[in-house]
């Protein structure tokens, strides 16, 4: 159904073929979340994976700086419907965080946690084979705090907001359990190309 | 670690686009137009959640955007938006320049379950808006002032100029009729005409003043805005002490 009047501000070339459906390019750095910016602080900063309920490894902030590290540039998109391209980021893969903590991936669903007490679940291949980081900076600096620093998820082929801000673990799950805006009713996958948004999309 | 908030808005198991059609529009400020859409189905909605509207070109490019809706949930089977230019925007000058009523637009929604308010959920309430981030916040308090004008609720608004509070005067009267609503409304760029109105940014003492007209610290405080806005709100309002999990934020992009 065309709208009466509207002709739209056409992306060019170049631009149209890398925006999924509905996004628009930004060169801003817009924020989403869902609160206040927690203060974290790196002195007891830790970062756990958890089989289930079990620990299964953990670091603290310097330990983890010593994981190698990994450096991913991707198109990031937005369900507010903003898309950013060639962000950079760096941090650690979540294949070397398994790989350090010795494990395969225990199950094929993951339960992203975070400092503000958030979470975000993500079907465990989306974050395997080089997909998805621990990302604890963005263009060469340190990622602020507004931005998810010190350290936040980074699973760029899916809706940003399942790369979890200010994140602190990954939970191995057996089911698919919904995370905070999963239960709000955003879509388990979040896929930005089958404009996955919401439950049922 | 901050609790999740206990109430979730229900969510539908799909959420299908369909067509509203534009039945009112007017002029609320010289750079915000309200619209009024009724949808062909109408399911209600909780104050403080959005909906998605989209424009379809004849070719077929659309765009997407959200607008918070500022009308009280009620049984009208309508809802109102208030659309702000943005002057080198795509979709806010279609709606200024080009939306007539009798105008069809597809539209989903209602959206959220995180940024809403129900007189069920209690008070006090703080709502800081910046700008047309008063949207949702005004459906809260049109919410409050039907359902529960018991519970204590300050409003901090924030705005360039007198002219460019939304709904300034419904805001003015809002505070003069209901003995447990206070309004703390302040400009950035001019010496404000009306009495009670205050000139400058939101700081610290401002929160503390609307602190200070509520009964008991709030249970939950809204903040609503351009992002640059939401975040420097945000961090007064821990500033000021109110706890993390306390402060519920929407951010418009900008
Ligand atoms: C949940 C949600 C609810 C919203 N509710 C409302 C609402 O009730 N009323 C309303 O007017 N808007 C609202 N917005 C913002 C709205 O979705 C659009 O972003 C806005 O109308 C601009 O769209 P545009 O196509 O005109 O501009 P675009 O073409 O998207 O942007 C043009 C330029 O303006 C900048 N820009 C975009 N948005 C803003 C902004 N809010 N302030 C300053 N600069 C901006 C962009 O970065 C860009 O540089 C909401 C956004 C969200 C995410």
């Amino acid at each position: 159904m065309a709208t009466r009047g509207f002709t739209g501000r056409r992306p060019t070339d170049g631009i149209v073929e890398r925006l999924p459906p509905g996004q628009y390019l930004t060169e801003d750095f817009p924020v989403l979340s869902a609160g206040p910016t927690p203060r974290v602080d790196l002195a007891t900063w830790r970062f756990t994976v958890k089989d289930g309920v079990r620990p299964v490894a953990s670091w603290s902030f310097d330990e983890f700086n010593q994981l190698p590290r990994t450096k991913l540039t991707r198109d990031i998109h937005c369900v507010t419907k903003w898309s950013k391209f060639n962000t950079a980021w760096s941090g650690v893969t979540i294949d070397d965080i398994l790989a350090e903590a010795g494990i395969a991936a225990p199950s094929p669903f993951t339960l992203a946690h975070a400092y503000d007490g958030y979470s975000t679940n993500v079907p465990t291949d989306d974050l395997t084979n080089g997909k998805a980081m621990i990302a604890t900076h963005f263009e060469g600096q340190p990622i602020p705090p507004n931005h998810g620093g010190p350290a936040r998820l980074l699973v760029p082929h899916l809706y940003f907001w399942k790369s979890a801000k200010w994140v602190n673990g990954l939970q191995f799950t057996n089911r698919d359990e919904a995370g905070f805006w999963e239960l709000r009713g955003y879509h388990m996958r979040g896929d930005p190309w089958q404009e996955q948004r919401f439950t049922g999309d | 670690m901050p609790n999740v908030p206990p109430f979730v808005a229900p969510q539908p198991d799909r959420l299908l686009w369909q067509p509203a059609t534009i039945t009112a529009i007017t002029r609320a400020t010289p750079r915000v137009k309200i619209f009024t859409f009724r949808p062909a189905d109408w399911p209600g909605f909780t104050a403080g959640q959005h909906v998605d509207l989209r424009l379809t070109a004849p070719d077929g490019y659309q765009a997407e955007r959200s607008y918070s809706i500022a009308s009280a949930p009620d049984a009208t089977g309508t809802f109102d938006l208030a659309i702000d230019l943005i002057d080198d925007g795509e979709v806010s000058p279609f709606f200024h320049e080009v939306a007539e009523i009798g105008d069809t637009i597809e539209i989903r929604g209602p959206i959220g379950g995180h940024f809403v308010w129900r007189a069920e959920d209690g008070g006090p309430v703080l709502l800081i808006a910046g700008g047309s981030g008063l949207v949702p916040l005004m459906a809260m308090l049109r919410h409050r002032a039907e359902a529960a004008p018991d519970i204590p609720a300050a409003l901090i608004l924030s705005a360039r100029t007198e002219d460019e509070l939304i709904w300034r005067d419904e805001l003015l009267q809002r505070d003069r009729d209901e003995p447990h609503f206070h309004l703390f409304a302040t400009v950035t760029r001019e010496t404000p005409r009306t009495p009670g109105i205050r000139h400058g940014r939101i700081d610290a003492a401002l929160i503390e003043a609307a602190l200070a007209s509520l009964p008991a610290p709030p249970r939950t405080s809204f903040i609503c805005g351009a992002t640059p806005f939401v975040g420097a709100a945000a961090d007064l309002a821990l500033s000021a002490g109110l706890p993390f999990a306390s402060i519920k934020a929407e951010r418009y992009g900008g």
